[in-house]
């Protein structure tokens, strides 16, 4: 478990990071959610004892990192943004080093055996890092970070600059992790926080702008249900028969095509108002040619928390 | 400390540093060796090693100029700081690599003597005098070496530094005789490392002086943990 507590971080007059609280629980994926400068690495380095925060408390299950760091440390694996490799070894000797500074207690041949398949990096094993490209340095600074297998794991931006391939292999790894792991991970794309995370932490200029489920996020910004819908027929008609549904607040055209037009329907909040349009709908004889929730995207919550700090700032 | 050491003594010869400092250190010791005592026939060694010491000024930052500013600028520090391990035992990893390195450079005198050994008799507690002095004396610039490296992550900084420093602590007792306020002459005096080192070479083992070198030895490995502690507060 990691609980962080008022951390703040100061260089020189810059307000890094700005008395941020957060926990995440065992068995918990975390996404760390922010534009580039937003502190997110930074928050990262103060957790994992990198760097010392100017105030407030990092614990890791419990330990405090600035008061025991050595046993704080051992329960963590980083990945930090660029990865600490040593390029002039080979995967196989960075790893066997990282082993043995990490004091690792698993059977060395076979825990490196099956970090290595985990992340597929079996078959460069022998090779010098120097010579490998940059997916592959990413995918060797996460097995770094797995070998000793800690209980905790800080990614900053793990899928950076991997295939869309591996992207997803990554993805699907790090959740499969998260089952008995605390996983934090860090990105500024939403998709990925989306697909992994259980709980996202919003982040701007150093403050927490929102922490919730992704869930919950959504839901807590649109307030209304929304749906999306293209139905072919004239307008007037539609929208008059849309409009008369219960719990309708607005029923607006956003695009047409072929006579087919794409409605961006608003409703109140917990209403579904999907089988009603049906029937409707086919009342006035105007086929439905597709129909989809249209929440808020984290990209759209993206904009308009930060947005709404910005203005903030500037008051 | 030992997987850092093992790794740096790893890294000194994968990458040319190692071989460098090895190469210019036996073919200039070859070459003193030769002038001095082979050519003119002496059993007296203490010209070389009197050589080899000023020589030390010049290799010794080259052997420890990367030690720890390297790890700042490719970030690698970033997975000795996060792993459960002390800095003290991180830096001490750094040095006895380096130490190592250098003892085996230094390991080559002890050849030189046994190769004259065999034309005459020679004075071994003088020879065991001048090896033990001159490992102590390359020790310290070691550890003073990596003190400047923690300093910058620019590693031809790291080396001009080190060179200025070892050279300015070599030229203590010259400085010394130049004051005429006593305390300070005292004190520069006590400070100088030529003054310590020179004990040495005439065969006697003063504790006082090997404890001089190994506070030094310790004082600057201390010094280079609290530069490693301070960057974090940065
Ligand atoms: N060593 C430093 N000295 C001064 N300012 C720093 C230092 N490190 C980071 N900062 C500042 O702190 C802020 C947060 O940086 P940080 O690297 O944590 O951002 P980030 O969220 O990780 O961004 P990115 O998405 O680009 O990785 C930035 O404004 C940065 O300029
Ligand atoms: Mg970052």
């Amino acid at each position: 478990m990691i609980e962080v507590q008022e951390l703040t971080k100061h260089y020189g007059l810059k307000r890094a990071v700005d008395g941020i609280s957060f926990t995440a629980n065992d068995g918990e994926i975390l996404g760390f959610l922010g534009p580039n400068g937003a502190g997110k690495s930074t928050t990262m380095n103060m957790l994992t004892g990198y760097i010392s925060s100017t105030s407030g408390k990092a614990l890791i299950d419990g330990v405090d990192i600035l008061e025991d760091p050595i046993k704080a440390k051992k329960n963590i694996g980083y990945l930090p943004e660029i990865p600490p490799l040593y390029v002039d070894m080979t995967v196989k000797e960075y790893l066997n080093f990282i082993y043995d500074l990490k004091k690792c207690k698993l059977p060395r041949v076979s825990h490196l055996n099956d970090v290595c398949s985990l992340v597929k990096i079996d078959h460069v094993y022998n090779r010098v890092i120097k010579n490998l490209s940059k997916g592959y340095r990413q995918r060797v600074g996460l097995a770094q970070a797995l070998v000793g297998n800690p209980p905790v794991l800080i990614l900053d931006e793990p899928t950076v600059g991997l295939d869309p391939k591996q992207i997803i292999e990554i993805r699907t790894l790090i959740k499969k992790l998260g089952k008995n792991h605390t996983v934090i991970l860090s990105s500024h794309i939403l998709s990925e926080v989306q697909a992994v995370c259980d709980r996202i932490v919003v982040i701007s200029e150093g403050k927490i702008v929102a922490n919730a489920t992704e869930h919950d996020l959504s839901d807590r910004l649109t307030g209304a249900h929304i749906l999306s819908a293209q139905i072919e027929g004239d307008y007037e008609t539609v929208a008059k028969a849309v409009l008369n549904i219960e719990g309708v607040e607005v029923c607006k055209q956003i695009n047409e095509r072929d006579g087919v037009i794409e409605y961006r329907i608003e409703c109140e909040t917990g209403t579904d108002i999907r089988r009603e349009l049906f029937f409707a709908m086919s009342k006035i004889g105007c086929p439905i040619m597709e129909l989809k929730n249209s929440e808020l995207s984290l990209e759209e919550i993206f904009i308009r928390l930060t947005k709404g700090s910005d203005i903030k700032e500037e008051q | 400390m030992g997987a850092v050491f093992r790794r740096e003594v790893l890294s000194y010869f994968t990458s040319p540093i190692g071989y460098i400092f090895l190469a210019a250190f036996y073919a200039f010791s070859a070459f003193f060796f030769a002038s001095s005592s082979l050519q003119a026939g002496s059993t007296d060694m203490s010209s070389m090693f009197e050589s080899l010491m000023l020589l030390l000024v010049v290799l010794i930052p080259i052997l420890t100029m990367r030690t720890m500013s390297e790890d700042k600028k490719t970030k690698t520090d970033q997975c000795l700081l996060t792993a459960p391990v002390s800095l003290g035992g991180i830096v001490a990893g750094k040095f006895f690599a380096a130490l190592l390195v250098y003892t085996c450079a230094v390991a080559v005198t002890v050849v030189y003597a046994i190769i004259v050994s065999g034309y005459a008799a020679v004075d071994w507690l003088v020879i065991a005098g001048n090896v033990v002095g001159l490992e102590l004396f390359g020790a310290s610039f070691v550890a003073v070496g990596i003190f400047c490296s923690s300093l910058t992550e620019n590693q031809v900084v790291a080396a001009v530094t080190s060179f200025i420093s070892t050279l300015a602590l070599t030229m203590l007792s010259l400085v010394s005789n130049l004051v005429n306020w006593e305390p300070l002459q005292k004190l520069l005096a006590t400070l100088s490392f030529y003054d310590r080192y020179a004990g040495f070479t005439y065969g006697m083992f003063d504790l006082s002086n090997v404890l001089f070198f190994v506070s030094a030895i310790a004082v600057f490995l201390f010094f280079t943990v609290r530069v490693l502690e301070k960057r974090r507060w940065a």
